[in-house]
């Protein structure tokens, strides 16, 4: 007999972590819309948004109301310097040398958080209301509900507003010829520097939801790995495409991880994402790119 | 015109060392090399002989990366399949151990083989984050096959020779070392004939490879095939120098290590390889050194260590790719030119 | 096979080629003569490079059929296609840039070589034996030839354009030709460096036995070095014969009159 009232739970939770990777997705593929930067640093932006508001909220006493912006803010500040000092010199490099720069950017977050912080995982202060939720009968773990909601509100303020501003305009033109736009008068290197404070606030923003759910580590930036999955099966540059797959790997990992162990959800997801490259590799709502000889 | 490189005839002129000095001094290099175990300590050898399978490792990423453009963060998943064939036959089948790292080589090979199919549709990118699933593909399998003992993983007994057990670093120098300067020396071969150029030139342009003549997903095949034979081969070289092959022992940051040692080293040239491997490899022991040099001032200095390494290792990939991203051997070039004469050309 | 076409090399015929809603190639139909100096002609856009590109099979045509030497071409792959005498060159340069000189021309004999992977790792016997022989014939033949001996250990980023140009035609003449094709040959050279290379094309003609095809906007050098004409506009052959007869063809006028937008109108596909 199949236990519905179970499936759902599951299938609710994993919309719970999917909602995580979908706004964290949609913060990596601004930067790529942007710059064409595959950052794979995002998971260690995530990792230090966490660790800026355990610092903010546990070290300096503050209240989760001004932690979380001063998580969001430190992202930001990544961001901007990030791109700055790392990013703008490598204009006009092999995308993967820029790719490894991210990789080395990683690494020395990693690194920073662990002489700060030290080695051990942490948990978050408590900040979101415990009370449980029910959805129907199905029950839902507060933090993650919350999660949720606070995800899908950033989701839809992106897409809506990326629709709807000068920003998105200016972004728009920008991924789809940089030459172009440039000469249409938009300020190119505005729109590189603003996706990265941007991006990179979101995943900040994002990873102090991350760890008031699962606590913070220095090694959370593995949710780096599976945000990587979901922007390609997706589309590298594609919001939707991160909403949709950020949606979709999240409720597959928790089926994965309830009835198969939790062992096998990389397992589950990567062979999706072979799967995906084999038949359509430019993910599911991305842009195709032809070659010219 | 300087005496040292007046060439001859074609064949001294294509030859890898084209000057009699460049002669000389490699020479001198293997003397060394063979002298170096009778008077290095045990920490000495065992240093060298990490350095050599780094070296061999990274050569094949090399190969792939550097030469012909195919990123992968699959290097060390496919060290790990030539660790556990070695391993498995080592307990098994007991046959020697020359004919267990050719096995783990070609068996390897046909995995990178495999893990490049897709590389003639996925590119770039694509094709590093499909090399990273492989990878994930790879740790699930050696970690839940009964044959590779689960996350236990393998122990195995040394290797043997004439009944002789090479089970210290002294007596393993002899068997990594040698084969890690053939497997150079093929490298190196490689890039004077048609198949090295051919790798290059897909590297730089691939569409318009094609159409001069090269059939680019025999190529990239090739160029798989070679780098994850290298590949296996190191990782058998592994397995007999630590003689304990876990899951564990080949994961992603190790793939991630040798990208960074052929960025740091120099991205298609065979001394980048070498220098890049070598110079990542004692990164960690001089700041352990250092480490060990402050702790009378600074207790906390060890506990310090581990991050900062990672720390060191991020800033060297990312201060090589923006300041010297054609990195040591580039360096070491410059110097050369300095001093005018001096052995490889590449 | 009869007398006219065994004097043909290559054969295209009702080739048509789409990209989306762009009509690069219509009904493209023309033959090259063995032997000859053939011209492909038109304004910019007119689909000349897609046109090669078809020959080479980067592109697949969506109707039509090439043949070279009487043997038709469908089907078979770029690779094997350069194997069998289709060499040439890029409009915009497609030289290897990370490889010196040497081994970019090296590369052009790579698919009539037999070294395979074995012999390369060892670089014994078979291996040091082509690639000796090889660079002997390239020196001799090529280098000297061109005149390019004081740049070949030059790593071809450095070079100026128009050498860039003289690497990629001794790239193409060393895959052994049978049928040379170039994408502009002098485009954005100076009077002398046109010149240079003019005479080269002549001289690749007569003594090594090669058929040229190739794509050219300095209509000075067309009408003199070429037998044969073909002119091309919005991806359709519009006039074809030899270089006096078609530059004195109205059609073609009109055509390139249309570098403004009313001969573009004028000459567009309605009207052709
Ligand atoms: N890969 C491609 N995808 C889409 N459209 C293409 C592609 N290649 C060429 N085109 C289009 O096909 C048409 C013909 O282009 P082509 O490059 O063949 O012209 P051309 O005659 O060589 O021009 P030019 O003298 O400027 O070199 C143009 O409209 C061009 O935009
Ligand atoms: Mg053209």
């Amino acid at each position: 007999m199949t236990d519905w009232l179970f499936l759902t739970e599951v299938f609710l939770a994993g919309l719970g972590s999917g909602a995580l990777y979908a706004v964290t997705g949609v913060a990596f593929v601004l930067i790529y819309k942007a710059t064409r930067v595959v950052n794979l640093a995002i998971g260690e932006i995530l990792m230090l948004g966490g660790y800026a508001f355990f610092g903010a909220a546990a070290g300096w006493h503050l209240p989760a109301w001004v932690a979380l912006p001063v998580a969001i803010l430190a992202g930001a500040l990544v961001g901007a310097v990030v791109e700055r000092g790392l990013i703008r010199p490598m204009i006009g490099e092999s995308p993967i040398s820029v790719f490894m720069v991210t990789i080395g950017l990683g690494s020395i977050l990693a690194g920073f958080v662990q002489i700060v912080w030290g080695a051990d995982p942490l948990r978050l202060p408590e900040f979101l209301p415990s009370a449980p939720i029910f959805i129907g009968e199905a029950y839902v773990a507060p933090k993650v509900a919350y999660g949720f909601l606070a995800a899908m509100v950033v989701v839809t303020a992106f897409v809506l507003g990326l629709r709807f501003s000068r920003g998105g305009v200016a972004l728009k033109a920008t991924a789809a010829d940089q030459a172009a736009a440039y000469s249409v008068g938009i300020d190119v290197p505005r729109v590189f520097s603003l996706s990265w404070i941007v991006a990179c606030g979101v995943a900040a923003g994002a990873g102090v939801l991350v760890g008031a759910i699962g606590g913070i580590s220095p090694t959370m930036g593995v949710f780096g790995l599976s945000v990587l999955v979901v922007v390609i099966v997706g589309g590298l540059d594609s919001m939707a495409g991160a909403l949709v797959g950020g949606l979709f790997i999240g409720v597959v990992e928790a089926f994965a991880g309830t009835f198969l162990g939790g062992e096998y959800r990389f397992l589950v997801t990567f062979s999706i994402l072979i799967l995906i490259l084999m038949i359509r590799p430019y993910g599911l709502f991305g842009t195709h790119e032809i070659e010219r000889l | 015109m300087r005496i040292g490189t007046l060439k001859t005839s074609y064949a001294a002129d294509e030859a890898l060392f084209d000057t009699r000095l460049q002669k000389l001094l490699i020479l001198l290099a293997c003397a060394a090399a063979v002298l170096f175990p009778f008077v290095a300590s045990p920490y000495w050898l065992f240093l060298a002989c990490l350095c050599a399978i780094n070296v061999a490792s990274a050569t094949g990423l090399n190969i792939l990366t550097g030469y012909t453009g195919l990123v992968s963060l699959g290097q060390a998943a496919f060290m790990s399949v030539g660790a556990y064939t070695v391993a498995v036959l080592e307990i098994h089948a007991g046959t020697p151990f020359l004919l267990n790292l050719l096995v783990g080589g070609l068996l390897t090979a046909l995995v990178g083989i495999g893990v490049g199919i897709p590389s003639l549709r996925v590119k770039g990118l694509y094709l590093a984050i499909a090399t990273i699933a492989a990878s994930v593909v790879l740790h699930f399998v050696f970690a839940h096959w009964p044959l590779t003992g689960g996350m236990q993983g393998l122990s195995m007994p040394p290797a043997r020779l004439f009944g002789m057990a090479l089970d210290q670093p002294f007596q393993l120098y002899w068997l990594i070392l040698p084969v890690t300067g053939l497997m150079v020396l093929g490298a190196a071969n490689l890039f004077r004939t048609r198949v090295g150029r051919a790798f290059i030139a897909i590297r730089d342009r691939d569409i318009s490879a094609e159409v001069l003549g090269i059939p680019l997903l025999r190529y990239k095949l090739m160029s798989f095939a070679v780098s994850s034979f290298y590949a296996g081969l190191a990782g058998g070289l592994w397995a007999y120098f630590f003689r304990v092959v876990t899951p564990e022992s080949f994961p992603l940051v190790n793939s991630i290590f040798y990208l960074a040692a052929i960025i740091v080293g120099g991205m298609g040239t065979i001394l980048g390889g070498i220098l890049g491997a070598v110079f990542m490899t004692m990164v960690p022991e001089l700041l352990k050194f250092v480490a060990g040099l402050v702790t009378p001032f600074y207790p906390d200095a060890l506990a310090l260590l581990a991050p900062v390494r990672t720390i060191v290792f991020g800033s060297l990939i990312v201060g090589f790719l923006i300041f010297e991203p054609h990195g040591l051997a580039e360096i070491w070039r410059r110097i050369r030119r300095f001093f005018h004469l001096w052995p490889f050309r590449t | 096979m009869t007398e006219a076409a065994r004097d043909v090399i290559l054969d295209v015929e009702g080739v048509s080629l789409a990209f989306g809603g762009v009509r690069a190639l219509t009904d493209v139909s023309f033959s090259v003569r063995r032997g000859s100096i053939t011209a492909v002609i038109g304004p910019n856009g007119a689909g000349k490079t897609s046109l090669f590109n078809t020959i080479s099979g980067f592109y697949r045509p969506r109707s039509g059929n090439i043949a070279f030497d009487g043997r038709s071409l469908a089907g078979t792959a770029p690779p094997e296609r350069a194997r069998l005498g289709l060499a040439r060159t890029f409009q915009n340069i497609a030289l290897f840039r990370g490889m010196t000189v040497l081994d970019n021309i090296k590369l052009g004999r790579h698919a009539h070589m037999r070294t395979g992977l074995l012999d390369a790792l060892v670089y014994r016997g078979r291996a040091r034996r082509e690639e000796l022989e090889l660079r002997a014939e390239i020196e001799e033949r090529i280098i000297d030839f061109l005149e390019i001996q004081h740049i070949r250990n030059a790593p071809v980023a450095t070079l100026p354009y128009g050498l860039r140009k003289r690497v990629e035609l001794a790239r193409a003449l060393a895959m052994r030709p049978r049928l040379l094709m170039l994408d502009e040959p002098v485009a954005g050279m100076n009077r002398e460096e046109t010149e240079d290379m003019a005479r080269f094309i002549l001289d690749v003609k007569e003594e090594w036995d090669v058929t040229i095809l190739m794509v050219e906007h300095d209509m000075g050098m067309v009408m003199d070095i070429s037998d044969h004409v073909v002119v091309l506009n919005f991806g359709q052959v519009i006039a074809e014969g030899g270089p006096a007869a078609v530059q004195a063809d109205p059609a073609v006028v009109a055509a390139y009159l249309g570098a403004g937008d009313l001969g573009r109108r004028l000459s567009g596909p309605e009207a052709a």
